[in-house]
């Protein structure tokens, strides 16, 4: 085994540790405290007041933040690779704007009271598909691919969605605003089982399929002409990883809404640790991703309980501050 | 006669604005054949059509007779291995980026290299003198120390014709005759056949043995440097005055440029 490989074990290993240590954390802490001790006959006597905000609460939320984490980490790693742009984040794509834009409707219309609240993530998923479609269709003209030109219509579409968003907040009822409100903020507090194990199964399944393309993900690392003289189809690869990506971080703004950051600093962060080759760029992204939820969301529960803040709060001040710290040090360590 | 091993027959391809009209040329195998021509002559539009970037409209393009379409792309690059002038300068080690070379020869979902993948890597990173610093990052290298891991990234490609973009253009006279005198060495001894477009017509007299001069699309003169590079063709071509002597060691042309200031001097000498 080289010495590389040695490394990339050693780092996932680690990485593994400390998302079991924030499973563990997030599980015990929160309003009511559950030792870790207790943990175990708790699950087993499936019974009381514990076992019913371990199952019910905690363990759901556990699910979602180690799912949206590790898959929003993902889509921006992938999406930074494909668009060789380090300021590209699943969000940059007009895909929440696109998200938010649709579920504002269905709140606006009262659709999510006559048909269910399910109407909410299916209409966060309908406004992101329909932006994907758009960036994909008209960034791609006469079977060309212009990398700039899908990232500005998202840009764009981006720009579109939160002034039509902006424009139903100021027509609608204030209940209706603070609906629209708290959905944008994000939130991991989902009560729909299914949609839960959708988004377990949908993130395992990106990190899978986006693994697979590895390799030419290093090759595009290059740029997409050098990819092709090494053999790679890039054009094609780039399509399908867009479509793949796009999709899953789609899933995430509608199952957690808008949980900012997470895709554009664990993929830099990690690409600062352990460099920049996929194989071990996008399993490490995702175990970071996941990590940095969980631990976001046990803070955002805890910090003013009983009371609770958006994820969103955390991910984006915690995260913030981490990343600037990162590149001040790296900065220093350039010039040193 | 020896029989063409890249053969280009009846080319057209381009753009709306510009394309190359009805290109007919073939290179020898083992020949270090160069590409010149003034900007916006076809050069690069006739290298993109090898490499298979641009899409051809009409004609064919054959190495070793098999036609270069007809491939996949990942059968292509292991026959064709490309360097531009830019190599790139990412955050990648020397030999990470050599690495790469073999990715043409990975099957679709393999995850790691093989032992053959760096053994290749590994006597290629020596013979173009880049294993020296293969745990460099290429963003730290120099443009000459760059341009040579670039050639060793295309040979671990092992492919059997090398395309040349201009690689010399950014680098200093000493980096350029390194760069070239390596090209020059694996023709020679390994027998590669290479084409390689490049501006600088006295580097291509000196080191290629056949040239194809490009101009308005068009093949324009091709044939040894002494035969192409004389001084009323390039007048001609490059709308420019020059001088051509013959280089006295190597007796192939060597090109001198003039200054206007000096041209009208010695048109006034010439009138008095």
């Amino acid at each position: 085994m080289k010495k590389k490989h040695l490394i990339w074990t050693g780092f996932v290993l680690f990485l593994l540790i400390l998302l079991t240590a924030a499973t563990i954390w997030s599980l015990m802490a929160g309003e009511m405290k559950i030792p870790f001790r207790n943990m175990l006959s708790i699950l087993k006597n499936q019974s009381g007041m514990e076992y019913a905000i371990l199952t019910n609460i905690r363990i759901p939320r556990l699910l979602l933040a180690f799912s949206i984490g590790g898959a929003l980490s993902i889509t921006g790693a992938v999406l930074q690779g494909v668009y060789r742009n380090p300021l590209v984040e699943p969000y940059t794509l007009g895909i929440s704007g696109g998200a938010a834009l649709g579920v504002a409707l269905v709140i606006v219309s009262g659709l999510n009271l006559k048909l269910g609240e399910f109407m909410l993530p299916v209409a966060g998923f309908a406004g992101a598909f329909a932006t994907i479609f758009l960036v994909y269709f008209l960034g791609i003209k006469r079977d060309e691919i212009n990398i700039n030109r899908m990232l500005l219509i998202g840009v764009m579409i981006s720009f579109i969605a939160s002034s039509g968003m902006m424009f139903l907040m100021s027509i609608t009822s204030d209940d209706n605003l603070h609906s629209i409100i708290f959905w944008t903020m994000g939130s991991l507090d989902e009560p729909n089982t299914m949609l839960i194990k959708t988004m377990v199964i949908a993130s395992l399944a990106g990190l899978f399929i986006t693994i697979m393309f590895a390799q030419p993900l290093n090759a595009l690392r290059l740029g997409e002409a050098k990819a092709t003289h090494l053999g790679i189809n890039a054009s094609v690869i780039i399509r399908i990883l867009f479509v793949v990506a796009s999709l899953l971080a789609g899933l995430c703004v509608a199952v957690g809404g808008i949980i900012g950051f997470v895709g554009l600093i664990i993929p830099h962060l990690m690409r600062s640790i352990i460099g920049s080759d996929y194989r071990i760029l996008l399993i490490s992204s995702f175990l970071g991703g996941s990590f940095f939820l969980i631990v976001s969301d046990v803070l955002a529960r805890t910090i003013i309980s009983p009371n609770e803040l958006p994820i969103g709060v955390i991910t984006g001040i915690a995260g913030g501050l981490v990343f600037i710290l990162v590149l001040s040090r790296s900065k220093q360590k350039a010039i040193s | 006669m020896e029989k063409n091993y890249l053969k280009i027959e009846n080319l057209i391809c381009g753009y709306n604005s510009f394309h190359l009209d009805s290109l007919n040329f073939g290179i020898r195998k083992g020949d270090f054949a160069g590409i010149i021509g003034p900007n916006g002559s076809g050069k690069t539009t006739l290298f993109k059509a090898i490499t298979g970037e641009l899409k051809i409209k009409n004609g064919t393009i054959a190495l070793d007779d098999k036609i270069l379409t007809q491939l996949s792309i990942r059968e292509k690059a292991r026959t064709i291995a490309v360097v531009t002038q830019h190599t790139e300068s990412v955050a990648i080690s020397v030999e990470e980026y050599v690495l790469m070379g073999r990715m043409p020869y990975r099957s679709d979902f393999q995850f790691f290299e093989t032992k053959e993948d760096y053994e290749v890597t590994e006597k290629y990173m020596k013979l173009t003198d880049v294993y020296r610093f293969k745990d460099k990052l290429m963003n730290q290298l120099s443009g000459g120390e760059r341009q040579l891991a670039g050639i060793a990234r295309a040979l671990t490609q092992e492919p059997q014709l090398l395309l040349l973009d201009e690689p010399t253009s950014q680098l200093d006279i000493s980096h350029q005759i390194q760069v070239l005198n390596l090209v020059q060495e694996l023709n020679t001894k390994m027998g590669l056949t290479v084409l390689m477009i490049i501006h600088d017509l006295n580097l291509a007299s000196e080191y290629c043995d056949y040239l194809l001069l490009m101009n308005e699309g068009k093949l324009w003169k091709k044939g040894a440097p002494a035969d192409v590079l004389d001084y009323k063709t390039i007048e001609d071509v490059y709308k420019t005055v020059v001088f051509t002597q013959e280089n006295p060691l190597s007796k192939k042309p060597a090109i001198f440029l003039v200054s206007n200031k000096i041209l009208s001097q010695s048109k006034k000498h010439g009138e008095s």
